[in-house]
C-alpha cells in the first residue's frame, strides 16, 4: 500500500456533534421533524420527553427504556422522530417549577390526536383534577360519561402517555388505596406528598 | 418497518459529514450536510426500501455536493484558490487534491477508501452501474496518482 492510497482511508477530522444538531433544528424549522424529543433530569428519575408541533405526545420514566420510547414513538406516530431539545424546553421548565413546588398547573398544550374515544375522554376528565386534589376511578369513569366503565377508566389511565402533565397520579381508588400506576406506587405517592395529600 | 430518524443519525451522520468535508471541502460541508438531513427527514416517510440506509444518506449528501458546485459556478464569482495550510501528515493536502477531480470521481474515490464501500453501492450512491462505479474509482486514483507525483 503505497502513502496516497493510507491517507486516503483516513477521512478529514470533523466533530459534526454541533452539525447534527444545528441541522436537526433546521429541519424542523423547515416542519419536517414530526416528532423531536429529550431526556430530562427529575427528583422522579431521567424523564424523557416527546412532542410533536401540536404539542406533548410523551413523558416517559426511566424503567421504559429510552431506546423502546423512541422506538414506540416511530410506530404509533412517524419515524420522522429526532432528538430535538429546544422544541422540550417550554416543558422542561414547567417541569422543573412544578417539582420545586411552584407551579401548580401545566400550560404546555398535550397533542390528543393519538388518544381516540371513551380513553381520551377519561384522560381528559383528568386534567381536571386540581393540584393537590384526588378523585377516584369512579368518579373519572362517570365525568368521562360512562359511570359504570370502572375497568375500562383504569385501563385508559395505565395507558396514559403523559404522566404527571395528565394528572393521573390524582386517581385513586375508592378505599382510599393507592391503586396503580406507570412510573411506580413510589413515585404515585412521591408526586401526592409533593401536592401536598397526605 | 422503519426504524426512528434518530437511528439512522447516530448511525451514520459522521460519516456523512466526514464525506462532505472531504468532497465539499470545509467550507461547504455544514450547509451541504444541512441540506442532507432536510432532504432526508423530507423524503423519509414514503422511501419503499429501507434496507440500505447508508447509501440512500450518502445519495443524497452526493446529490447536495453537486447542486452546491452547481450554485457556485452559475454565481461565477471567481475566486482566488487559498492554499490550504499544510499538515505534517499530508490528510488536508490529500483531500484538497481530491477535490480537484470530476464530482463523480471524488465521491468514488472517497467512498471506496475512506468509506470502505462495495462497489455495488457506490454505484447506487452515484447513479450508475457497479462497472460504472469501479471506473470512477479506477481514473480518480489515477489523476490523483499524477499530481500527488507532481506535488512531492
Amino acid at each position: 500500500m503505497n502513502e496516497l492510497e493510507s491517507l486516503l482511508q483516513k477521512p478529514p477530522e470533523a466533530a459534526p456533534d454541533d452539525a447534527v444538531r444545528r441541522a436537526v433544528e433546521r429541519a424542523a424549522g423547515a416542519g419536517v421533524v414530526d416528532v423531536g424529543y429529550a431526556s430530562h433530569d427529575s427528583p422522579v428519575g431521567r424523564l424523557l420527553l416527546a412532542a410533536t408541533r401540536r404539542g406533548l405526545v410523551t413523558i416517559a420514566f426511566p424503567q421504559r427504556g429510552e431506546d423502546a420510547v423512541v422506538s414506540e414513538l416511530a410506530r404509533r406516530i412517524s419515524p420522522r422522530v429526532v432528538e430535538l431539545p429546544r422544541r422540550l424546553d417550554a416543558i422542561r421548565r414547567e417541569l422543573d417549577e412544578y417539582f420545586a413546588g411552584t407551579r401548580t398547573s401545566f400550560e404546555h398544550p398535550v397533542d390528543w390526536s393519538y388518544v381516540a374515544g371513551f380513553s381520551r375522554r377519561v384522560l381528559r376528565a383528568t386534567t381536571r383534577i386540581p393540584y393537590g386534589r384526588v378523585e377516584t376511578y369512579r368518579s373519572v369513569a362517570a365525568a368521562a360519561g360512562s359511570a359504570k366503565a370502572v375497568r375500562a377508566a383504569g385501563n385508559a389511565l395505565g395507558a396514559n402517555r403523559v404522566p404527571i402533565v395528565v394528572p393521573c397520579h390524582r386517581v385513586i381508588r375508592t378505599g382510599g388505596g393507592l391503586g396503580g400506576y406507570t412510573g411506580g406506587l413510589e413515585v404515585k405517592s412521591f408526586l401526592l406528598e409533593l401536592e401536598g395529600v397526605a | 418497518m422503519k426504524p426512528p430518524f434518530q437511528q439512522v443519525l447516530d448511525l451514520h451522520a459522521e460519516h456523512v459529514y466526514r464525506f462532505l468535508v472531504a468532497v465539499g471541502g470545509p467550507d461547504a460541508a455544514d450547509d451541504c450536510f444541512q441540506e442532507t438531513v432536510v432532504a432526508a427527514l423530507r423524503a423519509y416517510p414514503a422511501l419503499r426500501d429501507a434496507r440500505n440506509l447508508r447509501s440512500w444518506l450518502f445519495t443524497i449528501a452526493h446529490r447536495k455536493v453537486l447542486d452546491a458546485a452547481r450554485r457556485r459556478s452559475r454565481e461565477a464569482i471567481p475566486v482566488a484558490v487559498v492554499p490550504e495550510a499544510p499538515t505534517t501528515d499530508g490528510g488536508r493536502e490529500v483531500w484538497s487534491l481530491v477535490r480537484a477531480l470530476p464530482a463523480k470521481q471524488r465521491s468514488a474515490v472517497y467512498l471506496r477508501y475512506a468509506g470502505g464501500l462495495p462497489y455495488r453501492e457506490i454505484g447506487a450512491v452515484l447513479g450508475c452501474t457497479d462497472a460504472a462505479a469501479r471506473r470512477n474509482v479506477h481514473e480518480g486514483i489515477q489523476k490523483l496518482r499524477q499530481a500527488w507525483e507532481e506535488e512531492s
